[in-house]
C-alpha cells in the first residue's frame, strides 16, 4: 500500500487498560481502504479489545485512534453509521424473525423502509438464507446465525466491516461458506478487519496482518512475508517412539535451519522437507511418523512467542 | 434522542405477536379484582363507617388504588427480566449500540415503550372502572397519565438494577420484599391513616403511596391542592433518579 493514501484506521500508541491489567499496550497500525487486515493471536492477546475500541464500544485509555479520520470519543455515532460489526458472540434479536432482524437493524441506521426491504432481500440471498427469511432465529444452525449476523452488519453498506472471530466454533463446512462469502465481500472492495486465532483463516482472508501476543504487536506483514521472515518454506514434522526421542542427542543437527522441540513431536524448518526426511532415513533413525508440509502462520506464531497458537 | 423511537418500534414489533392475550389480561384482571374485592368484600366494609374512606364506597376507594398498583406491578415485571435479557442473556443492546443509537437512546426508548405499555394497561383499567361507575368526573381521564407516571417511577430504577444482573434470581426478592409490601401497605386497600403512626410515616415515604393518592384524587375528583404537587414531584424525582442510575449501570455494562 502506498503510504500517501490516507489510512481508514490509524492507531498510534493505542492502549486499553482495565483496573488491574493492560489489554492493549501501545500498539501502532494503519488499515488502508480495500484491505483485509487481520489480528492474529491467542485468546487474551488484546484482539477483541482493539476491535471494541475501533467500534466505539470501548473508550481508548491512551494513545490516538482515528477511524475514517474521526475520533471515536467525539464522533461515535458518525463512525458507527459507517461501520459493520460482527461480534464474537452472535447477538441476533431472538424475538424477531430472520428478515425482521435485518429490517429492524436497518431502522437503527435510519435507512428508509423501502431501501431496507430491498437490501434485506439482497443480503439474505448473499448469505444464502432467503428460504429462511421468515424463520425464528432460534431455529437456525450456528453457521446460519453467523451468516445472518454478517448480513446484518452489511445492512448499512459499511465502509469497514469488523469481524471478531468470524468462524470460531463453526464446523469446517460452515467455515468455508463464510470464508467464501467474506472473499466475495472483499472482491467488492469492502475493507475488512478481522481477528482470528486460526492461522488458516488469516492466510485465506488477510492481505496484511499483525500478530498480537500479550497486548503487544509482535510482527506485521502479509501472510507470505511473515512466513518468509519467521519460518521456512517447508516444515518436516517428526514423531519418534519414546525411547528413540529420549536418546536423540543432537542426531538431527544440521538437517534443518531450525529445530523446534514440542512435547509430542519435533519440527524441522527447512527449504526442502523431503530431502531432510531422506537424510533421516539415511541416518537410520527410527520414526513413528513423518509429515512434510508447507509452513503456516502457526509456525510464525511459534517462532515469535515460543508458544503454540491454541487456547 | 429521536433515535430512541427505534427501541419503541422494536418492542412494538415483538408485542404485536402477543397483543391479543395481553389486552385480554389487562381487562380481565381489574374485572376479577373489583368483582371479588370491590363488590364482595366491599359489601361487608360498606356496612361500617364510610367517612373513613372519604364518603365513598369501598369499591370506589379501592379501584383507583388498584389502578396505580397494577401499573407498578406491570412496570416492575416488564423492566426486570426483559432488560436483563436484552443486556446480558441475548446481548441485544450490544448489537443496537453498535449502530448510531447511543446508550441514552436505549434507555429513553425503553422508558418510552414502557409508557406506551402502561398507557394500554391504565386505559383498559379505566374502561373497566367506568363500567363499575367509579369515576366521578372527566378529571378521571387524567388518572391514566398519573398511573403511567407511577409505573415509570418504578420502571426506571428497576431497569438500572436489572442491567446489573446476570440471572433473574434477585427479581423474586424484589417482588417479595419490595413490590408486594408496597402493594399491601401503600393505601391501596385502606387509608394509611389506619396504620400505627410509625408505619404510617414509612408508608408516606414509599413511592406507591403517592401514586395511589394521585390516581385516587383524580378518579374521585377530590384532589387537595398542595398534596398533588408533592405526589407529582415525588414520582417525577424517582423517574429522573432512576433514569440517571440506568445511564450509569448501562454505560458500565456496554462501554467497558
Amino acid at each position: 500500500m502506498p503510504s500517501n493514501v490516507e489510512p481508514l484506521i490509524r492507531a498510534r500508541g493505542l492502549t486499553k487498560r482495565f483496573a488491574s491489567f493492560t489489554a492493549v499496550d501501545t500498539i501502532d497500525f494503519d488499515v488502508h481502504p480495500g484491505e483485509a487486515f487481520g489480528f492474529l493471536g491467542p485468546n487474551g492477546a488484546g484482539k477483541t479489545s482493539t476491535m471494541r475500541m475501533i467500534g466505539c464500544a470501548s473508550p481508548v485509555t491512551s494513545g490516538t485512534l482515528h477511524v475514517m479520520g474521526m475520533d471515536p470519543a467525539i464522533k461515535a455515532s458518525l463512525i458507527k453509521a459507517r461501520l459493520g460489526v460482527v461480534p464474537q458472540q452472535d447477538n441476533l434479536d431472538t424475538e424477531l424473525t430472520v428478515r425482521e432482524n435485518l429490517l429492524m437493524y436497518a431502522r437503527y441506521f435510519d435507512i428508509p423502509r423501502q431501501i431496507a426491504r430491498s437490501r434485506a432481500d439482497e443480503l439474505l440471498k448473499f448469505v444464502q438464507l432467503s428460504e429462511r427469511a421468515n424463520s425464528q432465529v432460534e431455529s437456525l444452525s450456528g453457521g446460519m446465525k453467523r451468516r445472518l449476523t454478517i448480513a446484518r452488519a452489511l445492512i448499512n453498506e459499511p465502509e469497514i466491516v469488523l469481524l471478531d472471530e468470524p468462524t470460531t466454533g463453526l464446523d469446517p463446512q460452515a467455515r468455508h461458506v463464510i470464508w467464501e462469502r467474506l472473499y466475495q465481500l472483499k472482491r467488492r472492495g469492502a475493507t475488512l478487519l478481522l481477528t482470528t486465532h486460526y492461522m488458516d483463516e488469516a492466510e485465506q482472508l488477510c492481505d496484511r496482518l499483525v500478530v498480537m501476543d500479550r497486548a503487544k504487536i509482535v510482527a506485521e506483514g502479509s501472510p507470505r512475508q511473515l512466513i518468509e521472515r519467521y519460518s521456512t518454506r517447508e516444515v518436516l514434522e517428526l514423531r519418534f517412539p519414546d525411547d528413540v526421542r529420549a536418546g536423540l542427542n543432537g542426531q538431527l543437527d544440521g538437517l534443518a535451519e531450525r529445530i523446534e522441540e514440542l512435547p509430542d513431536r519435533v519440527l524441522l524448518y527447512t527449504v526442502d522437507g523431503e530431502q531432510a526426511l531422506e537424510q533421516i532415513h539415511m541416518r537410520a533413525i527410527p520414526l513413528e511418523s513423518a509429515l512434510v508440509r508447507r509452513s503456516t502462520m502457526e509456525d510464525v506464531f511459534l517462532r515469535l512467542t515460543g508458544r503454540r497458537l491454541v487456547e | 434522542m429521536i433515535r430512541a423511537i427505534r427501541l419503541v418500534q422494536r418492542n412494538a414489533i415483538v408485542y404485536r405477536r402477543i397483543w391479543r392475550g395481553s389486552i385480554f389480561v389487562s381487562f380481565l384482571q381489574p374485572i376479577l379484582f373489583l368483582g371479588a374485592m370491590g363488590l364482595g368484600l366491599g359489601s361487608l366494609v360498606d356496612r361500617g363507617n364510610s367517612s373513613l374512606l372519604g364518603g365513598v364506597s369501598f369499591l370506589q376507594f379501592l379501584a383507583p388504588g388498584l389502578l396505580a398498583a397494577t401499573c407498578m406491578q406491570t412496570a416492575s415485571f416488564e423492566s426486570a427480566f426483559p432488560i436483563t435479557g436484552k443486556m446480558t442473556w441475548y446481548r441485544n443492546y450490544d448489537a443496537i449500540t453498535a449502530t448510531p443509537i447511543g446508550i441514552g437512546d436505549v434507555i429513553l426508548g425503553e422508558l418510552g415503550w414502557m409508557a406506551a405499555r402502561l398507557s394500554m394497561v391504565a386505559s383498559a383499567f379505566m374502561i373497566v372502572l367506568v363500567g363499575f361507575h367509579v369515576p366521578r368526573s372527566l378529571l378521571a381521564l387524567l388518572a391514566i397519565p398519573a398511573a403511567v407516571l407511577t409505573g415509570l417511577a418504578f420502571s426506571a430504577p428497576i431497569m438500572a438494577f436489572a442491567a446489573t444482573r446476570k440471572t433473574g434470581g434477585n427479581f423474586n426478592g424484589l417482588s417479595r420484599f419490595v413490590i408486594t409490601p408496597l402493594f399491601l401497605f401503600s393505601g391501596v386497600f385502606f387509608p394509611i391513616s389506619r396504620l400505627p403512626l410509625r408505619l404510617r410515616m414509612i408508608a408516606w415515604f414509599t413511592p406507591l403511596f403517592h401514586g395511589v393518592e394521585l390516581v385516587r384524587g383524580l378518579t374521585l375528583d377530590r384532589l387537595q391542592s398542595p398534596d398533588w404537587i408533592v405526589h407529582v414531584v415525588y414520582l417525577i424525582a424517582m423517574l429522573v433518579v432512576g433514569t440517571l442510575l440506568s445511564m450509569r449501570t448501562f454505560r458500565r455494562k456496554l462501554r467497558a
